[in-house]
């Protein structure tokens, strides 16, 4: 069973900012890290090759550097061979330009199932996974909480909202989006995280894949024009002080609103 | 490319009451020049479920029956699919709800649609469309645009309209689309499955004490539960809490969890995601204490602190016990 495990290197937001008035944040104001929803679609992958005999795991990103880092974390995780579609202007594309570029390594790679993590933290598109199974006219199931492999098929859980839910079989090839939650992912040895640059590591652009100029641009579904400061409404009045004074005005808040 | 279509969804037989918010903000797309309003009504039950969209302001509803009963991802795919080449709309309304990320964007890159999700604004000017969506950890907000793209599909965050008032009756139009969609599904529903009923039910309670990811270690849960028993409070939680298996999910706060309006919400190291904001936003009283200054969750919150979590709930232990 061949799988195909896409992921994602997120930027978190530490601190103050000054807007320039750009369409993008430089790689250096952030936090970088594996997008949490991708470190629980990795593991699914890595439990279903460790119940499948010959299974093989691979996982591809899109970016600059940031994507290398997030490759050489699953390889250290377990994963079996890592493709980095190497181009810096795709750190922050949006869905449709990532499933344009990801459905070329598909086709190429031709996998049994496809394993996307349900959303990334800080886009939180929730889209990318479900619109590569568009392009490639393969079954999907988005936000997906349990996967089980029954005679050939899938048997996988789908959450909706209040907790209800459904369990939907599927044939394969297929591609699913996983819910945080689904495992417990592993995390690599220090030996491991030192093997993982001795693992195969192709790098492609995107124009390698056919993908490239116009064509590229076109697949884009939208174009960030400008990045402001949220029109923030009130917001919360703030408690100042030592934790006993916030204690103190918490706990009269509290008696108060309860007595009403 | 001209007109508005509102995806309508439904539940259960009954319509979702953030369809009546795309029907708001459709309205004023319209206003604004975007043509005239349908609402496509998708499944089994589409005739049923019609008068309730028959509102002031809708030009046409488009019913579109379906070979399964329930939602199926590729079934609702088709038929939007369809919609979209028969009627070429300037502009695709839907909710940013699991049911619509389950297809919408595999519509949008197939037919090479333009394409946002999360939306919390969008206007119409100068013959095209524009939208807002929260960017980086919605520290940001990001403003958007769609070059190229004749048709333009948004799903928008529940609450970011208000909802259509369900009083106006309308007298749209009502076209049944004839597609043959015995061949779409590519899923089988085995079984739907509740949750499971728990020993504690927060929906319940008046005083919520809520633990989010600043708890760190799962050693310390004991001490809030103390706490949370010691100052009256019944526990609950953000998801990665449950995720991680420190809190059962019968406790978990948010959109895959219990919705709840309790008097008091006292929320411990929780930052406030969208999914957490929306099963929580109706309390009466939300008091939020996070080390992060910047945390969304000093949005929603009544009044907060920037504090050590473990620090105020000894405090608070002392105090109000």
């Amino acid at each position: 069973m061949k799988l195909l495990v896409p992921v994602r290197q997120v930027g978190r937001l530490e601190g103050e900012l000054a807007l320039d008035g750009s369409a993008l944040i430089a790689e250096s104001a952030l936090d970088w890290q594996l997008n949490e929803w991708d470190a629980f679609s990795l593991e699914a992958a890595l439990a279903l090759r460790e119940q499948a005999a010959d299974g093989e795991v691979v996982v591809v990103s899109v970016g600059g550097e940031q994507a290398e880092s997030a490759l050489l974390a699953c390889l250290a995780k377990g994963a079996d061979r890592a493709v980095h579609v190497f181009d810096p202007d795709l750190a922050g594309a949006d869905p449709l330009a990532l499933a344009a570029v990801l459905e070329r390594v598909a086709r190429r790679e031709e996998p049994d199932l496809i394993l996307c993590g349900a959303q990334s933290s800080d886009a939180a598109n929730g889209a990318t996974g479900v619109a590569l199974a568009g392009l490639l006219d393969v079954a999907h199931v988005a936000v997906v909480t349990a996967i089980a492999l029954d005679a050939g098929e899938l048997i996988v859980d789908r959450e909706l909202d209040g907790g209800t839910i459904e369990v939907l079989r599927l044939a394969l090839p297929a591609l699913l989006t996983v819910q945080t939650g689904i495992n417990r992912p592993r995390y690599a040895t220090l030996r491991a995280i030192k093997q993982a640059r001795s693992k195969p590591f192709e790098t492609i652009s995107p124009g390698e894949l056919g993908l490239e100029g116009e064509a590229l641009a076109a697949a884009a579904g939208c174009r960030t024009v400008r990045l402001s400061e949220p029109a923030r409404g009130e917001g919360a009045a703030m408690i100042d002080g030592p934790p006993a004074q916030i204690a103190a005005r918490i706990a009269e808040l509290v008696g108060e609103a309860l007595r009403a | 490319m001209s007109g508005v279509v509102v995806v309508a969804e439904a539940s259960a037989g009954r319509l979702r009451p953030s369809t009546l918010e795309l029907i708001s903000a459709a309205r004023s797309l319209s206003a604004q020049g975007a043509g005239p309003v349908a609402v496509a009504l998708i499944g089994a039950e589409a005739q049923e479920l019609a008068d309730a969209v028959d509102l002031d302001g809708v030009a046409e509803l488009l019913l579109i029956p379906a070979p399964v009963a329930h939602f199926e991802a590729h079934v609702a795919q088709a038929a939007l699919e369809a919609i979209v080449a028969q009627r070429a709309p300037a502009v695709v309304l839907a909710g940013h709800t699991v049911q619509s990320l389950g297809f919408m964007p595999a519509v949008a890159s197939r037919l090479r649609l333009g394409f946002a999700s999360d939306v919390l604004s969008v206007h119409w000017e100068a013959d095209r469309v524009r939208a807002g969506r929260g960017a980086y950890g919605q520290r940001l907000v990001a403003e958007l645009e769609f070059p190229g793209k004749p048709t333009v599909l948004v799903l928008v965050r529940g609450g970011a309209f208000a909802a259509a008032a369900p009083a106006a009756a309308g007298s749209a139009i009502r076209t049944f689309l004839e597609l043959d969609l015995d061949g779409a599904p590519r899923s089988t529903r085995i079984e739907l499955r509740e949750p499971p009923a728990g020993e504690v039910d927060i929906t319940r309670a008046d005083f919520l004490l809520s633990v989010g990811r600043g708890v760190e270690d799962a050693e310390r849960i004991a001490e809030l539960e103390l706490l949370a028993a010691r100052i009256g409070a019944t526990l609950s939680a953000s998801r990665p809490l449950v995720d991680a298996g420190w809190v059962s999910s019968e406790r978990q706060v948010g959109q895959s969890g219990r919705t709840v309006a309790p008097k008091v919400y006292l929320a411990l190291g929780i930052s406030g995601a969208l999914q957490h904001v929306a099963g929580m936003s109706k309390a009466r009283l939300i008091i939020a204490v996070n080390s992060d200054p910047q945390a969304p969750i000093f949005d929603v919150a009544h009044h907060g602190a920037v504090a050590d979590l473990f620090e105020v709930a000894t405090e608070l232990a002392q105090q109000l016990g």
